[in-house]
């Protein structure tokens, strides 16, 4: 059997000014299959499927659909051609309702005026795909990353394309809401829907890719089928074996000085009764569903929102309620959940914006500190690899992954000594995640602590020495983490009766 | 950034690209090039001072406007507060008798005040700033009808000076370099400026970042007060009096100013270079016309044209860099 392919990127390019980024790249979409394109942060995944949803054009090299070679000059001629794609970015309009979301720019009407009705129950049809059930009026902003993704995905999967593009889709979703999807994926695939899947998770590749495209540097490196081992598949993209996926020594004798000591906080609709503590040169996961209300509680410690009830105390002194001022000068970082929305100003330098959270306190006289700055933010790049061609250049050019090194940049920059993550390796590579665990190693070796709340249950499992499990706004059960196991967790995370998202 | 520019350009010159990023000048340019071939009177040393002189109102207002706009917000009120500023200012003088230095502070004073005003109300109101300085335009044009009872007061000899002579120089075109420097430098060197970009840019992530948002957006507009407030006295001092109608509507010529040159009204972006240029065209164009012997009402007709070319160029900038 040899079907033929949905659509072929032929020997493309494409160059951002003087940096060519994708440097002559063919792959193709088959009916029914899920090609699978791997590769590091920045090299040039989504830059690549950004040809076939309209968004850039090939500077050289052809498109093929159907045996012609095709122009995709925007997003709705692509759409056109049975193209839908979910982007790494989500793209919602925070004050529009779902339902509006969802059928944007496809909105129906009814004598010329928007069919409200309609609306709704189209959109309702669509979040059904995904099995995301919630009142489709619900503002967009009101959701947390992870619902919106799920939007993003219906609104896509609600186009019925012949071809469907997922860069990073997972990035966002537990396990619970993943194995929806892939349902879903399933589903397509015996409809014979041709999907090209981008994830840094490797284990989803041997379960629903078909083939793996692998590219590094912008260049094709190999095409490989999905059943690959994923040692090999590492090999192939950072061009060198991992040797440790999560490198914790977890003997774990805390020394006894307490940095963080959080006393029945509670906030009105959101979480009550949370109290933990947290020593110097520990790590403490927070696990849960979506909207367990882990993410809110971070953002109260972090004098990002305010709360109602209880108290935070920062080795041993009380911090000032709702002050991100106050929380960073008592040495907390915090990496927040949504780094576009909540972490990075786009259209300023990847220089400001690692060096925003110590623009006062290096300042003399009012003045920014320029020179020092741009030393200190281009060690951190160092350090973290972020891969740019100039600091001085618009965060928003990065990767995504890359921008998120970032976010987590700003705070080493900072030498935060309590750092409070929320998913802070989402959308980063293999090897860029271990060098984020030992820079997490350091910090807490240093007599600095570490808070994490994150989707990814290993990443909670390898990293963690303690485990706290919530669960519909409170403290379900603590773990040790030596003891704990997915499952463990995962029965203290769900509701007894019915299970929601 | 300026680096890869230049890197992009040798390679391939971008014209798109080119025209985008300096699109304000390169119109200036052509613009004095068609005026000097049209007129003989365009290019004339009293032509070109007077040129000077119009800039700097327009220029000063717009630099104060530069630093709201760049912070994301919008500054409705800069033509009535300096309208307001000069008229206190000659009020105390002729009024109260208070010394020529001490009137001309006061009219700065009065600017800023009202400035901060403007700031408390959009960033603890939590009202748009569209309509905090929407009402601060109505609220301060009447006051300064009511202090001067709708008829003009003569301004301090202080204040008359800066719309005199330094030798050859005329004084506004001093004060217009040296309000240029310093509004550069605030924005380009200070810790308040690089947060400017940061509040205007993303306010969530300057908030998450540590960054005093609220204390910032204040200061931006009590700025904008004060550089409306240094208009209106170039303006005042100009005509040796505060006039209640001076100003009227040149809220419209500095927001235009700042966007020709090529900040972006969702804010983040902006420079006070830019904005200068983007004075120059207005002033130029309407120097031109006149010269041209246009009526005011096709002057008007021009300006907004030329400033919907500008904010499409602003479009399409932001289209060339997202992709
Ligand atoms: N608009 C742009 N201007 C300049 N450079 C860009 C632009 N868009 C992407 N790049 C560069 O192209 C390279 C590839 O980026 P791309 O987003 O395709 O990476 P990716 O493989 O999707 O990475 P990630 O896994 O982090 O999402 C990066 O080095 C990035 O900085
Ligand atoms: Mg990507």
């Amino acid at each position: 059997m040899d079907p033929k392919p949905l659509v072929t990127l032929a020997n493309v390019t494409k160059s951002f000014g003087p940096v060519q980024v994708i440097k002559g790249v063919s792959v193709s979409v088959y009916p029914g299959k899920v090609q699978v394109l791997l590769g590091e942060n920045g090299a040039g995944k989504s830059t690549l499927i950004k040809m076939l949803a309209g968004v850039h054009q090939p500077d050289s090299g052809e498109i093929i659909m159907d045996g012609q070679a095709v122009s995709l000059p925007n997003t709705r001629t692509a759409e056109q051609h049975g193209i839908a794609t979910i982007h790494q970015e989500l793209n919602l309009v925070g004050t529009m309702s779902i339902a509006e979301n969802v059928m944007l720019g496809r909105t129906p009407r009814k004598f010329g005026m928007v069919d409200r009705k309609e609306l709704r129950r189209k959109a309702r049809e669509a979040l059904a795909l995904i099995g995301l059930t919630i009142d489709v009026d619900t503002l967009v902003n009101e959701l947390g990353i992870a619902q919106q993704q799920l939007v993003e995905i219906a609104k896509a999967l609600s186009i019925h394309a012949k071809i469907l593009i997922l860069d990073e889709p997972t990035a966002a979703l537990t396990r619970h809401e993943t194995e929806h999807l892939f349902k879903v994926v399933e589903d397509l695939r015996n409809h014979g829907v041709g999907m090209l899947f981008i994830s840094h998770h490797l284990d989803e590749i041997a379960e629903i890719g078909d083939s793996v495209t692998v590219l590094r540097d912008g260049e094709f490196v190999a095409e490989v089928p999905g059943s690959t081992p994923e040692d090999e598949l590492v090999k192939l993209m950072v061009g060198r074996a991992i040797d440790e996926q999560f490198p914790r020594q977890k003997n774990s004798q805390p020394k006894a000085s307490l940095i963080l000591e959080v006393s029945k906080l509670g906030s009105k609709d959101k979480f009550k009764d949370i109290s933990f503590t947290v020593k110097a040169g520990e790590i403490v996961g927070i696990a849960g569903l979506v909207g367990a209300g882990r993410t809110e509680v971070l953002r109260a410690i972090a004098g990002a929102d305010k709360y109602d009830h209880g108290s935070v105390r920062i080795r041993n002194k009380p911090l000032q309620r709702g002050s991100v001022e106050a929380a960073i000068k008592a040495g907390i970082g915090h990496v927040p959940e949504d780094r576009k929305v909540q972490g990075l100003v786009l259209d300023a330098s990847v220089n400001d914006n690692l060096g925003y959270a110590t623009l006062q306190e290096t300042s003399r006289f009012g003045l920014a500190d320029f020179s020092g700055q741009k030393s200190r933010a281009e060690s951190v790049a160092k350090t973290l690899r972020i891969r740019m061609h100039d600091i001085e250049q618009p965060i928003r050019s990065l990767s995504g992954g890359n921008q998120q090194k970032a976010v987590f940049g700003r705070w080493i920059l900072a030498q935060s000594t309590l750092l409070l993550l929320d998913e802070p390796t989402r959308g980063v590579d293999v090897g860029a995640k271990v060098e984020i665990y030992e820079l997490m190693n350091a910090i807490t070796a240093a007599g600095g602590a570490i808070v994490m709340v994150s989707s990814e249950l290993p990443e909670v499992l390898g990293m963690s020495d303690r485990i706290l499990v919530m669960r519909d706004g409170e403290i379900a059960g603590e773990l040790d983490a030596r003891e704990a196991t997915q499952d463990k967790v995962m029965t203290l995370a769900a509701r007894d009766t019915d299970e929601d998202l | 950034m300026s680096t890869a520019t230049i890197d992009a350009s040798r390679r391939r010159f971008d014209v798109k690209r080119f025209l985008a990023n300096n699109g304000a000048l390169v119109g200036l340019l052509i613009l004095c090039l068609g005026l000097f071939i049209a007129t003989p009177d365009f290019l004339t040393g009293p032509n070109l001072l007077n040129i000077g002189i119009q800039v700097s109102t327009v220029a000063v207002l717009a630099f104060g406007m530069t630093f709201v706009i760049v912070a994301g917000g919008i500054d409705l009120s800069v033509g009535s507060v300096a309208a307001l500023s000069a008229m206190v200012s000659s009020w105390l003088y002729v009024g109260s008798g208070v010394s020529g230095w001490i009137a001309l502070i006061a009219g700065l004073v009065t600017g800023l005040l009202v400035g901060v005003v403007n700031g408390l109300v959009s960033a603890y109101g939590k009202l748009p700033s569209f309509i905090a300085t929407l009402a601060m335009l109505s609220v301060a044009r009447g006051l300064t009808l009511v202090i001067s009872d709708g008829r003009p007061i003569k301004t301090a000899p202080e204040v008359s000076f800066l719309g005199g002579n330094l030798g050859p120089i005329p004084m506004p075109i001093i004060v217009l370099v040296a309000s240029a420097i310093i509004a550069s430098f605030l924005l380009n060197r200070t810790v308040l400026g690089r947060s400017m970009y940061a509040v205007g840019g993303n306010a969530e992530a300057a908030r998450l970042s540590g960054l005093p948002v609220k204390r910032i957006v204040v200061i931006v507009f009590g700025l904008a007060g004060l550089f409306a407030a240094l208009a209106g006295l170039l303006l005042a001092g100009r005509l040796d009096s505060a006039q209640p109608q001076a100003a009227a509507g040149y809220e419209l010529d500095a927001i235009a100013a700042v966007v020709i040159g090529g900040a972006s009204l969702a804010g983040g972006l902006g420079r006070i270079s830019g904005t200068f240029v983007g004075a120059l065209v207005l002033v130029v164009i309407r120097n031109g016309l006149n010269l041209l012997n246009v009526t005011s009402f096709w002057q008007q007709v021009v300006i907004g044209v030329v400033i919907a070319l500008a904010v499409g160029i602003d479009v399409l900038r932001r289209k060339t860099r997202n992709a």
